[in-house]
């Protein structure tokens, strides 16, 4: 842990902290070169600001004065309305939370098995391979909405005993059969990126196949694929909105019940802003850290 | 006499149609090196691959301490771990700090409890002036330091026969000399090795047996400063030629 903050804050340390022993201090050159760079830096913001202001300003300007603006307002921004509806959406909120953890825990465990399946060339497991690239293809290919309504209405209608009829647990197993075919690729093309030299230095070092795989390719391979997998993870979270078609009360369906009873659709609003409030910071995240890795990955090489 | 260490008995080894090894018979006595010269594709690298059997050889038959490790029956990773290889591009683990790239083979293979494996990891890196590189990363090193690491990585197994393939090329030459004052430190203290190198001055300093190899046969042989100063088959001497040309002898 404390290695690797040390390694990261080296690299955001700027040059001209380096310290070689000796008592330094900056030039006249390098103090003017500070003083007009803290100068351009000020500039840039003040015009960032002033452009902000009047685009956006003049954006809002128009929509408020705009003649349907009262009667958007009263359909889609009642606010009143919209906190008094708001435990019961971020109830069904809850069952989203719920979907996503499950969901999500079982789609990196099936994920992860499937794209070791993919890129194993043991023969015993040949048919295995098979059946692993067919389920890939197949399941990227669907619409997830079809996949959730095949399982949803389509397992119940089987008939069978000892079979679910529970909705909640259909539509989580479609999620989670549609989720698990997208990560298997993600996480097969990150083994794919790590150089045959690694297998071959970690063989020739007298590690088995499977101790390769452990200790070597998949550190390296998960790292760099972690990235697009918290993509998936955002994409996830709002697409569990899509199981509310099964009848199952999440926040989308507990919107839609209050916005039939009511014609109003501030409650569709609430439920978006809702998903927004978790997915925005997780995006913001994600863009952070593919932006570190993808420095980290040049910055390999420059030694 | 002892007992060879390696011996190769008629080695083919082809891809496909292209034959990249053809009777290939050489022995390395205990605490001997054996270089192998050769221009670029002549096959010193698949050489050294098929004797770690990390390349499946198609004809004869190579013993290590007199077994036979071409047999069907023979499980590679058994064999490895009397092998310690060194490749061109040090291919260090990037992932894992210098210390964790040493001790992972010995804790993971050997078996060695973690602290022991530390101790001598550390006592390794020290004796090769690495000490205080073990919690650094290999990306902060310099190639001739990663090159260095990936040898001790080696040696932190104890291996019976060291592979080292054209381990300064991808150098400058400042740091090829440190990479090569490693390797003959090694050869003092009795490291049985079989090399691949295009460094003809440090062939000379480490090699008791010098092997010219010629599009995939080992034309030439014998006491190095006598196959680089009189070789008898016009294609060493050609070889040489265009060597000295470059500037490399
Ligand atoms: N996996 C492979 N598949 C097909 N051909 C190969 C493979 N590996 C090596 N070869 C071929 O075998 C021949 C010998 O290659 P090798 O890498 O052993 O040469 P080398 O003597 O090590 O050359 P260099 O000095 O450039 O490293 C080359 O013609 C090469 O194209
Ligand atoms: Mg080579």
């Amino acid at each position: 842990m404390a290695k690797k903050s040390g390694r990261s804050s080296n690299r955001a340390a700027p040059s001209s902290s380096y310290n070689f022993g000796g008592s330094w201090s900056a030039s006249e050159i390098e103090l003017a070169r500070r003083h007009a760079r803290r100068a351009r830096n000020k500039k840039s913001a003040l015009i960032a600001a002033l452009s902000s202001f009047l685009v956006l300003g003049t954006l809002g300007l128009v929509l408020v004065t705009s003649p349907g603006w009262e009667t958007l307002r009263n359909t889609f921004f009642k606010w009143a309305y919209g906190f008094e509806i708001l435990p019961k959406i971020l109830l069904g909120f809850t069952t989203n939370a719920t979907l996503t953890v499950i969901a999500g825990t079982s789609v990196a465990l099936i994920g992860l098995a499937i794209a070791l399946l993919r890129t194993s060339r043991s023969p015993a497991l040949t048919p295995f391979r098979i059946l692993a690239t067919v389920y890939v293809d197949v399941f990227r290919g669907i619409p997830m909405l079809l996949v959730i309504l095949l399982v949803g209405f389509g397992i119940p209608a089987l008939q069978i005993k000892g079979l679910t009829n529970n909705v909640l647990v259909l539509g989580t197993l479609a999620v989670i059969i549609t989720y698990s075919a997208y990560v298997a690729e993600v996480i097969r093309s990150g083994i794919l990126t790590v150089h045959p030299s690694q297998r071959a230095a970690a063989r020739s070092l007298g590690l088995s196949n499977f101790q390769t795989l452990r200790h070597v390719v998949l550190p390296q391979a998960l790292k760099r694929v972690t990235p697009p997998l918290l993509n998936d993870l955002v994409a996830l979270i709002k697409d569990t909105g899509l199981v509310s078609i099964l009848g199952v009360t999440d926040a989308v369906r507990a919107a839609q019940i209050q916005t039939a009873k009511t014609f109003n659709y501030t409650p569709y609003v609430m439920a978006a802003i809702i998903f927004l409030l978790v997915t925005i910071p997780l995006t913001r995240w994600t863009d952070r850290m593919l932006r570190n890795s993808y420095e980290r990955e040049n910055a390999v090489g420059q030694a | 006499m002892s007992q060879a260490v390696l011996q190769l008995e008629k080695v083919r080894k082809s891809f496909g149609s292209e034959v990249v090894l053809e009777d290939i018979s050489f022995k390395v006595l205990e605490h001997k090196a054996t270089v192998f010269i050769g221009a670029s594709g002549s096959g010193k690298s698949t050489l050294l691959r098929c004797i770690n059997l990390l390349d499946q050889i198609d004809d004869g038959q190579i013993l290590l301490d007199g077994q036979d490790i071409s047999a069907a029956n023979v499980n590679p990773d058994e064999v490895r771990k009397k092998l310690g290889m060194v490749f061109q591009s040090f291919n260090l683990f990037p992932h894992m700090t210098v210390l964790e790239n040493v001790i992972l083979a010995p804790t993971k293979v050997q078996k060695v409890a973690k602290e022991k494996a530390i101790d001598e990891a550390l006592e390794l890196l020290d004796k090769f002036g690495l000490r205080e590189k073990a919690d650094q990363y290999p990306d902060r090193l310099s190639g001739g330091q990663q090159q260095r690491v990936a040898i001790i990585r080696s040696l932190a197994r104890h291996p019976r026969l060291l592979l080292l393939d054209e381990i300064t090329s991808a150098l400058d030459p400042v740091l090829v000399n440190e990479v090569l004052s490693t390797v003959r430190d090694l050869k003092s203290e009795g490291m049985t090795m079989v090399l691949a190198t295009h460094e003809m001055g440090f062939a000379k300093q480490v090699a008791d047996e010098l092997c010219y190899l010629h599009q995939g046969r080992i034309l030439e042989w014998g006491d190095p400063s006598k196959v680089l100063q009189s070789p008898k088959k016009k294609e060493t001497k050609e070889f040489l030629r265009r060597l000295h040309q470059a500037g490399r002898l």
